[in-house]
């Protein structure tokens, strides 16, 4: 027994059956880079469509399974993975915890998603094509309109909805039950903080789709009639139930990126982080909130007044924490020792860039402004802003911060500060020109355009080429960092780093704190 | 409340059956509640499945409100199908009839159903209907054709500023629907 607790199986079969939290990690997070790029390959078609008006590369059909799987893709196979995997790296070392709590049941959550996502790009092959209804797959055309491929897509949501749920039961119950002695609730680093609210959330809004998902497939296949007016259904009630859990997903997205940020900010601002508390409960608030605002969703479906006005406040609401948050940030940086290395670089862009998506967020929830906004590119910008200048940037931010503390290694820093500029100007090519041809009118989801849209664009598509060229600097960097990085020496990496996992060598042993830390030395929080 | 000694499979516990319950909860909560609120509420238009039972009230003679009636076809539904009259000047309390035409062109039996909607949204809880084809789902032979009758009352307390109500029927081929259920018999 004695000689596998010091270190890794060999071979593949460490992989297939580790149940160690720093292997589940990195599989996750490599997972979801390759799901990143397979995603941002179906962008690069859109954009290279689009990048003229009329019909030069594709098919009109092939371009909406374009948009569909690029959204599925990108929501389910690389930014929730992708957290799930930072998560696993990072929550037992952060609380002093020697493992996950279920390391078995973190195995299995992580397994079952590459088949789930095998079976999803599958689709793609079949007769009748992949799904083409759009990431929101709203009824009827995800159900009298789907094409045969629609029940794989619907089994592909059921498996990764169960590795959700598994994946957050984990996490709850590991920060909930494996705490080191000492470390209360209002000590935890605000990371483990965002994600604890996060697995909350999945574990009641995932159930929610998979019900969405169950009815379509009795609708397709087995004579009910949940979204069909003709057998006493309605299709407005599939919008409800889809955005009843789309909306606490943005934030599921959204929160642990929240996390990240508060690590990073005070780490290169050599200050702790500003309103702690504050940020803890603007987490929750947001986490309340997002229960109760789905319809603005859905302003043009026909509801009562009373109802857009409630849903409307209600969202407004939201930036009310939210602005909790941002403030906090800003002011963490407020006269501190600032450095900017790329970590710092990504947090600060991705701070000007969500308060920016933020904005045009508030936007889009005043209902009667609304019905103008509503399926137009200007929504396809406000999304892209917090999600891939939200979501997408912390999690780069992540990789640079961390990356040190896993392999030992230290990433160029030279190629990461040019990953940050290119990404930033591509990325802000490709979307603020989006919220022009929106206000004016072009709709989503289409593979033509107006001429007078032309300009725009052709901008938004070199824009996305840059910024997808850019993700490959950052794929080349990581692997020459593992490979042949400088070697870190260093416990703290950096500078202003705190925490426990920076009490832990670099690289980070295979197995940690299986003796609980002693908590007083660490600053509280 | 501990549903086990050991914390950690006492958490895991309570959180699958909090899962567990939210699948639930969209089954028998969520579809059940969107229903009766739309019923209840009229909102999205949704007028009341089940015949209204007339109550004895006065008829408003103050004012008249227009009701237009609109029959669409669903999809690739090929049967005809149309209101008798377009539009009738009413009062509100007064019991009124119509009838709407339906014909099957094709050679084989079929089977419709009709679905409502009320705009204004607002109006539909002050429009009852006594008596509808559309409480039925309706069979036609090939090369038959059916006058469906359709009694209403416009409710007195019906909103001042309401002088049109548009009713509009859908019309749902729902044959393969019901053979379906046939078959599974």
């Amino acid at each position: 027994m004695g000689d596998h607790h010091h270190g890794p199986a060999k071979g593949l079969s460490r992989w297939l059956y580790t149940t160690n939290h720093k292997d589940i990690g990195t599989m996750y997070l490599w997972f979801s880079f390759a799901m990143f790029l397979l995603g941002g390959a179906f962008a690069m078609v859109i954009r290279a469509e689009l990048f003229q008006p009329g019909m030069q590369l594709v098919e009109p059909g092939f371009f909406n399974q374009m948009t569909t799987l690029h959204g599925l893709v990108m929501v389910f196979g690389a930014i929730m993975p992708s957290f799930v995997g930072l998560a696993n790296w990072l929550i037992p070392m952060m609380i002093g915890a020697p493992d996950m709590a279920l390391p078995r049941m973190n195995n299995w959550s992580f397994w079952i998603l590459p088949p789930a996502f095998l079976m999803l790009a599958s689709t793609l092959l079949m007769e009748g094509g992949a799904p083409a209804f759009g990431w929101t797959f709203y009824a009827p055309l995800s159900t009298t309109y789907a094409p045969p491929s629609v029940t794989f897509f619907i089994f592909a949501i059921h498996i990764l909805g169960v590795s959700s749920i598994m994946g957050s039961i984990n996490i709850i119950a590991t920060v909930m039950n494996m705490r080191a002695p000492g470390m209360t609730y209002m000590k935890m680093p605000l990371f483990v903080w965002t994600w604890l609210i996060t697995a909350f959330l999945l574990v009641a809004v995932m159930p929610v789709l998979a019900g969405a998902v169950t009815m379509m497939l009795m609708d397709i296949h087995f004579g009910t009639s949940f979204f069909s007016a003709a057998g006493g259904g309605d299709p407005v009630l599939f919008q409800h139930i889809f955005w009843f859990f789309g909306h606490p997903e943005v934030y599921i997205i959204i929160l642990p990126a929240f996390g990240v940020i508060s690590q990073i900010i005070p780490a290169f601002s050599r200050k702790p982080l500003f309103g702690y508390a504050s940020m803890v409960y603007a987490t929750a608030g947001i986490a309340f909130l997002s229960f109760i605002v789905w319809a603005h969703h859905m302003y043009t479906v026909g509801m009562p007044v009373a109802g857009e006005l409630f849903f409307m406040y209600a969202t407004m609401l939201i930036a009310v924490p939210t602005g909790v948050k941002v403030f906090n940030w800003v002011t963490t940086m407020w006269r501190g020792a600032m450095t900017f290395e790329t970590p710092m670089l990504f947090s600060i862009g991705f701070l000007v860039l969500f308060t920016i998506g933020g904005f045009t967020g508030l936007m889009l929830s005043i209902a009667p402004a609304d019905f103008q906004y509503h399926d137009t590119y200007f929504v396809v910008a406000h999304f892209h802003y917090v999600m891939v200048a939200g979501a997408v940037f912390s999690m780069t931010a992540a990789v640079y911060f961390w990356l040190p503390k896993w392999t030992g290694r230290m990433y160029n820093e030279t190629m990461g500060k040019v990953h940050f500029w290119v990404s930033f100007i591509g990325f802000n090519v490709t979307f603020f020109p989006q919220h022009f041809v929106g206000l004016a009118g072009m709709p989503r989801r289409i593979p033509d355009y107006a001429l007078q849209f032309a300009d725009f664009n052709m901008m938004s598509s070199i824009g996305a080429f840059i910024y997808g060229m850019s993700q490959l600097l950052f794929l080349y960097n990581v692997i020459a960092a593992i490979v042949s990085g400088e070697k870190v020496s260093d416990e703290k990496v950096w500078d202003g780093a705190e925490g426990l996992e920076w009490t832990l060598p670099s690289p980070a042993p295979y197995h940690t704190f299986e003796t609980p830390p002693k908590l007083e030395e660490q600053p509280a929080y | 409340m501990r549903l086990s000694q050991d914390p950690t499979i006492d958490t895991v516990a309570k959180l699958c059956s909090v899962s567990m319950a939210m699948f639930a909860f969209v089954f028998v909560v969520m579809v059940p509640l969107y229903n009766v609120l739309c019923d209840a509420l009229g909102i999205n238009g949704k007028t009341s499945s089940e015949a209204y039972i007339s109550v004895s009230a006065d008829v408003d003679e103050t004012r008249f409100i227009k009701v237009q009636f609109i029959a669409t076809n669903n999809d690739a539904m090929p049967w005809s199908f149309s209101p008798e009259v377009t539009e009738m000047l009413v009062h509100p309390g007064a019991a009124n009839d119509t009838v709407f035409f339906a014909a099957n062109p094709t050679m084989n039996a079929m089977v419709a159903q009709a679905i409502p909607s009320v705009s204004p949204s607002r109006a539909a809880e002050y429009f009852h209907k006594t008596e509808c084809f559309c409480f039925e789902q309706q069979p036609l032979d090939g090369n038959d054709k059916a006058e469906m009758p359709l009694q209403f009352i416009v409710d007195q307390d019906l909103p001042a500023d309401i002088k049109t109500i548009t009713l509009s029927y859908t019309l749902f081929d729902v044959t393969a629907l019901i053979s379906d259920k046939v078959a599974s018999r």
